[in-house]
C-alpha cells in the first residue's frame, strides 16, 4: 500500500503558489472541496487560473477566492449565481473562458488518460469553435478540443482510505473523479477516512493511483443552492 | 387561447415515447415530467450525473448530495444510477439519451437554436446545452412564441449567438406546434382557439401550411 495520508490541511496544500492552475470538483455547491477552498482563501496566493464547472456563490465555494481577488482566470461552463463574479467579469478584472460542460468533463478525463486532444460535435458552428480545427466524421462536423491539466486538483469524496481510493455519494461525484485524474497533484478531502482494506475494492470509484494526498475534512456545510420540496399529502 | 407554460409542457409530454431516456432542460421543460401519459415508461437523465431522476423530496428529506442540473434537490426512482460528468456526457454525445427538451431564445427555420448568450448582457455560460443539442437524435424546443417585446422567436435566421446548428426537430410554443423540415417550419397544430392568421402574424419565418391545421389536444 502506498500511503497518501497527510496530517493536516497545511500539508495537503504544500506547494501551492501564485499564478498556478487549480481544478476544483463539484457541480454548483454539491461535492465541492470545502476545506481546501477555505484554506486557499486564507493564503496570500493570487493570479490563479481556476477550472471548475461553476464559480460558487458570493460567500461560499469559489466565491471566497473571488472576494479576495485571488482568481485571474476562470474556466467554467456556467457561472450564473455570483454577483461578485459578474462585477469582476464585466469590469474586465477577471478573464472568463466558457466551455461546454461535456467538453469540460472530457478535457479533464482526456488529460488524465493521456489523450492530448479529441474531436467532439459540441460547439460546432458556434463561437466556441472559433480557431479550432474542424473535421467531419460519419458525415458530421466535429471540433478539436485539447486536454486540460492543472498544477493541483482539489476534489471531495464521501469516503476514502489511506491508499487514496475514493467513493463518492449521490450527484456529488460529478467532476471530481475526472479532475482527480487530471491534476499533477491531486488533493482529496473526504468526509470519512478509513484504513486501507476497509473499503470494498469492488465499490471504489476513483482508484488511489490518481490521488497524491488525502485527508479527512471537517465542518462540512454542504449548502443547498435551490431547495425544492413537495408537501406530503 | 394561447397555452400557459404548464400546457406547453403537457403538449410536449404527448411526444414522449415508451421506454426512452429523456433529458429535460431548465424552465418549461422541467414541467414535462408532471404530464407523462399513462403506460409510458420514461427515465429522466440529468447531466450532472443521474439517470432515473424522481420528484422533489418531501420537506425535511432534502439531500445536498442529490441535486439535478438546475441545482434543485431531487430524489431518485427505483433503478436509478449515478455517475460522473464524463460518463453523463458520454450518454448524451453517444446518443444513448433519445430525447432532449430545452428552452430557447430563438429558433431558425434550418433548426439552429440560440439559448445561451445575449451580447452586452452578463453571460452565464452554455452549461451542457451545446453538448446536448450537438448530439441528441430528437430535440424539442419549449418556449413562448414571441419575446417580451412581442417579437417573433421563430426566425428565418437566428440573430443571437447560436448554441447549435441544424438540430431542432420540433418547437412547441404557446401558440403552435411546428416541425423543422428541410424546407422550413411546418405548422402542425394550433393552440385551441388560436387562428392560423394569428400564428402567421406572430412568426417572422415562413410557415408551411398544408390544408386544415388541427387544434392541439390539451
Amino acid at each position: 500500500m502506498i500511503n497518501k495520508i497527510v496530517d493536516n490541511i497545511e500539508q495537503a496544500l504544500e506547494g501551492v503558489e501564485s499564478n498556478m492552475t487549480f481544478m476544483f470538483g463539484g457541480f454548483g455547491l454539491s461535492g465541492i472541496p470545502e476545506n481546501a477552498i477555505t484554506s486557499l482563501s486564507q493564503k496570500e496566493i493570487f493570479g490563479l487560473t481556476c477550472i471548475s464547472n461553476n464559480a460558487g456563490v458570493d460567500n461560499f465555494g469559489l466565491g471566497l477566492l473571488l472576494q479576495r481577488k485571488q482568481i485571474k482566470k476562470m474556466i467554467s461552463s456556467y457561472v450564473g449565481e455570483n454577483a461578485e463574479f459578474e462585477r469582476q467579469m464585466l469590469s474586465g478584472e477577471l478573464e472568463v473562458d466558457l466551455i461546454p460542460q461535456g467538453s469540460l468533463a472530457e478535457r479533464c478525463r482526456a488529460a488524465g488518460a493521456g489523450i492530448p486532444a479529441f474531436f467532439t460535435p459540441a460547439g460546432y458552428g458556434t463561437e466556441v469553435a472559433q480557431g479550432k480545427e474542424v473535421r467531419e466524421y460519419n458525415g458530421k462536423p466535429h471540433i478539436l478540443e485539447t486536454a486540460l491539466t492543472a498544477d493541483f486538483a482539489f476534489v471531495k469524496a464521501w469516503k476514502g482510505d489511506t491508499a487514496g481510493n475514493l467513493i463518492f455519494k449521490g450527484t456529488a461525484r460529478n467532476f471530481n473523479p475526472l479532475m482527480a485524474m487530471a491534476g499533477k497533484i491531486t488533493v482529496a478531502e473526504v468526509e470519512e477516512l478509513v484504513p486501507a482494506g476497509e473499503l470494498d475494492p469492488n465499490q471504489i470509484h476513483t482508484p488511489g493511483i490518481f490521488v497524491q494526498r488525502i485527508f479527512q475534512g471537517v465542518n462540512y456545510e454542504k449548502r443547498i443552492e435551490q431547495r425544492t420540496v413537495r408537501t406530503k399529502k | 387561447m394561447a397555452l400557459d407554460k404548464n400546457q406547453i409542457a403537457q403538449r410536449i409530454a404527448q411526444e414522449l415515447e415508451h421506454n426512452t431516456y429523456v433529458n429535460l432542460g431548465i424552465g418549461i421543460p422541467t414541467l414535462v415530467a408532471n404530464y407523462i401519459p399513462k403506460g409510458i415508461d420514461i427515465e429522466f437523465q440529468s447531466e450532472n450525473g443521474v439517470l432515473g431522476m424522481g420528484p422533489f423530496p418531501f420537506e425535511g428529506e432534502e439531500d445536498p448530495d442529490m441535486i439535478n442540473a438546475g441545482k434543485q434537490t431531487i430524489t431518485t426512482m427505483p433503478g436509478a444510477a449515478l455517475f460522473d460528468s464524463a460518463t453523463s456526457f458520454a450518454m448524451i454525445r453517444g446518443q444513448h439519451v433519445q430525447l432532449t427538451v430545452l428552452g430557447a431564445m430563438e429558433v431558425s427555420e434550418n433548426g439552429d437554436i440560440a439559448n445561451w448568450k445575449i451580447p452586452g448582457k452578463m453571460v452565464k455560460g452554455m452549461g451542457g446545452a451545446m453538448d446536448l443539442v450537438a448530439s441528441a437524435d430528437n430535440i424539442i424546443v419549449a418556449m413562448m412564441h414571441t419575446n417580451r417585446q412581442g417579437e417573433s422567436k421563430i426566425l428565418k435566421q437566428c440573430t443571437l449567438p447560436i448554441t447549435g446548428v441544424n438540430c431542432v426537430k420540433k418547437v412547441v410554443t404557446n401558440l403552435a406546434v411546428l416541425e423543422v423540415t428541410k424546407d422550413g417550419f411546418k405548422l402542425l397544430e394550433r393552440a385551441p382557439g388560436v387562428s392560423v392568421e394569428e400564428i402567421k402574424n406572430a412568426t417572422e419565418a415562413n410557415l408551411i401550411i398544408e390544408g386544415e391545421v388541427p387544434e392541439m389536444n390539451i
